[in-house]
């Protein structure tokens, strides 16, 4: 394979964000919490095999890790076999309607900067019923940590082809195969003007915490596609990108390899992003990953990387990373808020308005 | 300008106040200022040299009860009735809305008055707008959204969920002629039946209805009083007619307004150290328990609860449980000290039935003023009844009815769910009662069959206010009947 390289690969900048933007605001824990902390009383039902458990418990390590009060975080879901996700979590929650967490989840981030708001979701409830509010959510840059399970399937109700399925898929609802063309949830989210973005495996529980822990510490909405395996209705979907061979895994400032180090990407004259051997183009030839660039088209172009009809490989970590002006907070910062004498004496004005007359 | 001068000459106004408002208005426009000025003049001198008109009319101010005046159009009212509220529960005041006509004034007014504690939300669409109001109630401010026709339907399965959540929330219909698009520039009563019944499920809330553009302030404090302290969505009922309309109001004093407690749970509301996000108090409210409160952490949403706890559950007789407790509350039998207060979620059908009961007895629980009937001397045969801002046209064709030496009375609903308890007698007292309203009878079904009355519809759909000469002259043949 004979490709043209561009000149050389840029160079990354230095963090955008010191620190933990994301949960200014938000007080601490008094005392250190742990997992078990975050576990309600309710029996976990999802079916044996689930995905969703591994989630479940990365989230709860991740939270206890984050070190906040757990008075002070909030999960809102939708609705699907994902959104049952806040019955089992020891937080302030609200199990919504489908397609909708987003809604609410805005009006509580507004309403209040101390909290720490997280939206669990699945494909059919964020991209299909549920697309306008993910997409709006993402173009204002609202304070949500936003987490996407998608198995590529409806699976709440047993098995119908989802916005992620593959095309061709057959189920009782598409008996001959659906002819629908499927979204991909990074490409989505980077074409909406998402700041932070990022994708993860179910099973990997070490990369899936680093990148739920670099989406709490982004302040602006952070979507994270979980690769979510359903071993009912959809099982081994994610199967063929599970070994080290298929991932790419993204690590801001370092070489995109591909394939154990044998592979990376490169920059073709054109533009395009393509995979070529290191052994052949040289190290220094492959693109490194910058989270943190301003323009998406690169991060774009890395979510073309995957092989959504077959999926034999895909590109986990975080996409983009980038600051932003943040919704809630500019909103918030044009609201005066007068307490007792003052805003009843203020509003007695502003109920007389300017052109009053007596009547004896 | 010239025809305004020779009306003003015609009714005897004095012409200073239309000048010194002409000074203000074109104050940097000295110009423009004194060419209307002028144009005013001639008109008033015009009328004053003209021989050819005989009448001259003084029209005396009309009776009103002392106090400072403004002119008010209703969706200011209802914005200032919003404000006014949350201000006296010292709540932050939240609208989450989508730009629709004729409410959009709504969205404006309170964008407006951000440095009082209000935040607006121009959302991405109608269902984003009561949600996010749901997710501020939920936080601990005042919900409110503001939609017409169109919005309410979008937003019912969301109507629907606050009724689940019995949280605080107030939803404002200002309604337009219907059905789909209709006319929205046009005034109609056409959605009393979606407010009452237009949510799956057995799904009652409260709901209110202004009956003047000043009067829309009233009622959205009383629609917000109701929301707060009894944990519950209130649909609150405007009409073009009243949003744009615009009339002499008397200036509130906020200090003589009742006091609204939103009475926010803390730790104290722990029970042997559960918090049950279920248990009600004497209203029938549960606790209002907001992010940020250690040791109150608990999950609500659209599923079934089981009473006092709220885990989920799929348990058959929990769900037979609640929904004997929903209907138990409508029967003023007492809630099981013990029964079931956790908000968990629950498929057990004793828990639904009983949980229908308690939100049907929690709306019914809301205290609502007697019906007053306006019988000037007690001996009419024939009842007018209405609601909302049909008040207008009817007290005026009623006016007339009585000119002509007829007898009539009316009455004026405000409180449409639950209704006055005094309704039915009111009602059975009359020999005729016509149920005037901008539809094809919607408030006349209710009462026929809640009260088993023999009412007639008095309809109209043109999109227009009731013509109170027209209805004046039905009123006067019907009043003849009944002397015949």
């Amino acid at each position: 394979m004979s490709i043209e390289l561009d000149a050389a690969a840029p160079v990354p900048a230095a963090e955008p964000t010191a620190g933990r933007e994301g949960l200014r605001g938000v007080p601490l824990a008094l005392n250190a919490l742990s997992k078990k902390d975050f576990a309600s009383s309710q029996e976990v039902r999802w079916c044996p095999g689930c995905g969703d458990y591994a989630i479940l418990a990365t989230v709860q390590g991740v939270l206890a890790d984050l070190g906040i009060a757990r008075e002070n975080t909030v999960i809102v879901s939708g609705i699907g076999c994902s959104s049952r996700f806040p019955y089992y979590m020891d937080v302030y929650g609200i199990h919504s309607l489908h397609g909708r967490a987003p809604t609410l989840a805005t009006g509580i981030a507004l309403a209040r900067e101390d909290l720490s708001v997280w939206i669990v979701t699945g494909d059919g409830d964020a991209l299909s019923i549920g697309g306008n509010h993910l997409i709006h959510a993402l173009r204002r840059n609202v304070n949500l940590n936003i987490l996407l399970f998608n198995n590529r399937i409806y699976g709440l109700t047993k098995g119908q082809p989802s916005p992620t399925s593959e095309r061709g898929k057959v189920t009782k609802a598409s008996p001959v195969g659906s002819v629908d063309a499927p979204f991909d949830p990074v490409a989505l989210a980077l074409g909406a003007g998402a700041t932070f973005v990022g994708r993860a495996l179910d099973s990997d529980r070490a990369g899936l915490a680093e990148v739920l822990g670099a989406a709490a510490a982004h302040r602006g909405a952070s979507v994270v596609e979980i690769y979510q395996n359903c071993p009912i209705f959809n099982d081994g979907a994610y199967d063929a990108v599970r070994g080290p061979e298929a991932l790419v895994r993204l690590q801001h400032g370092a070489p995109v390899l591909v394939g154990g180090g044998e592979f990376g990407v490169v920059r073709e004259a054109s533009g395009k992003l393509a995979l070529a051997s290191v052994a052949e183009v040289g190290i220094e030839r492959v693109l490194v990953h910058d989270a943190h660039d301003p323009d998406p088209s690169t991060a774009f172009a890395l979510a073309q990387l995957i092989d959504s009809s077959g999926l034999t490989r895909a590109p986990i970590g975080i996409f983009r990373s980038v600051d932003a002006p943040v919704f809630d907070d500019d909103a918030r910062a044009q609201v005066r808020r007068p307490r007792g004498e003052e805003r009843l004496a203020t509003l007695q004005a502003h109920l007389h308005g300017k052109d009053v007359w007596q009547v004896a | 300008m010239l025809a305004l001068g020779l009306i003003s000459w015609l009714f005897s106004r004095a012409p200073e106040r239309t000048l010194d408002y002409l000074d203000r208005k074109f104050a940097s426009k000295p110009t423009i200022r004194d060419a209307n000025a002028a144009a005013f003049r001639a008109g008033y001198a015009l009328g004053e040299t003209l021989e050819g008109v005989a009448v001259r009319y003084e029209v005396p101010p009309a009776p009103a009860k002392p106090g400072t005046y403004r002119q008010i159009s209703g969706n200011k009212a209802l914005a200032l009735g919003l404000m006014a509220a949350a201000a006296k529960a010292d709540l932050d005041l939240f609208l989450g809305a989508y730009p629709i006509t004729p409410a959009t004034d709504i969205l404006n007014e309170l964008s407006a008055v951000k440095d009082q504690g209000v935040m607006t939300f121009q959302a991405e669409d109608e269902i984003a707008a009561i949600g996010a109001a749901i997710g501020a109630s939920y936080a601990g401010q005042l919900g409110v959204t503001s939609t017409s026709g169109p919005g309410m339907s979008l937003k019912a399965e969301m109507i629907g969920l606050a009724v689940m959540l019995e949280l605080p929330l107030v939803i404002v219909d200002v309604q337009r002629a219907g059905p789909s698009t209709g006319m929205p520039t046009r005034t109609e009563q056409s959605d009393l039946n979606l407010a009452l019944h237009g949510r799956h499920g057995e799904a009652p809330l409260p709901v209110i209805a202004a009956s003047s553009p000043g009067d829309c302030f009233h009622a959205a404090y009383e629609a917000a009083r109701i929301a707060v302290e009894h944990r519950t969505p209130v649909i609150l009922l405007s009409d073009g007619y009243l949003g744009n309309g615009a009339e002499p109001w008397l200036v509130p004093d906020l200090a003589t307004l009742p006091a609204i407690e939103p009475t926010f749970a803390t730790a104290s509301d722990l029970v042997n150290g559960t918090f049950l996000p279920y248990r009600r108090d004497a209203k029938g409210a549960r606790p209002w328990a907001i992010p940020g409160t250690a040791g109150l952490e608990h999950r609500i949403g659209g599923l079934e609860k089981a009473d006092l706890t709220g885990a989920v559950s799929n348990d058959p007789d929990n769900h037979e449980r609640m929904i004997a407790l929903r209907q138990a509350k409508v029967d003023a039998v007492a809630v099981p000290e013990k029964a079931d207060l956790t908000g968990a979620v629950s498929n057990d059908p004793d828990n639904h039935e009983r949980m229908i009961a308690l939100r049907q007895a929690k709306v019914d629980a809301v205290a609502v003023p007697d019906l007053v009937v306006k019988d000037p001397d007690a001996d009419a045969d024939v009842l007018v009844v209405g609601w909302g801002s049909t008040w207008g046209p009817i007290d005026a064709a009623a006016r007339r009815v009585r000119a002509a030496g007829g007898k009539v009375a009316t009455a004026h609903l405000t409180h449409l769910n639950p209704l006055p308890a005094n309704t039915g007698e009111v009602l059975r007292r009359y020999r005729r009662v016509i149920v005037a309203e901008m539809n094809t009878g919607q408030l006349l079904t209710v009462l026929r069959a809640r009260y088993l009355v023999d009412a007639q519809p008095y309809t109209w759909v043109k999109g227009q206010p009731i013509s109170p000469s027209r209805f004046s002259a039905h009123l006067l043949t019907v009043i003849a009947e009944e002397a015949s």
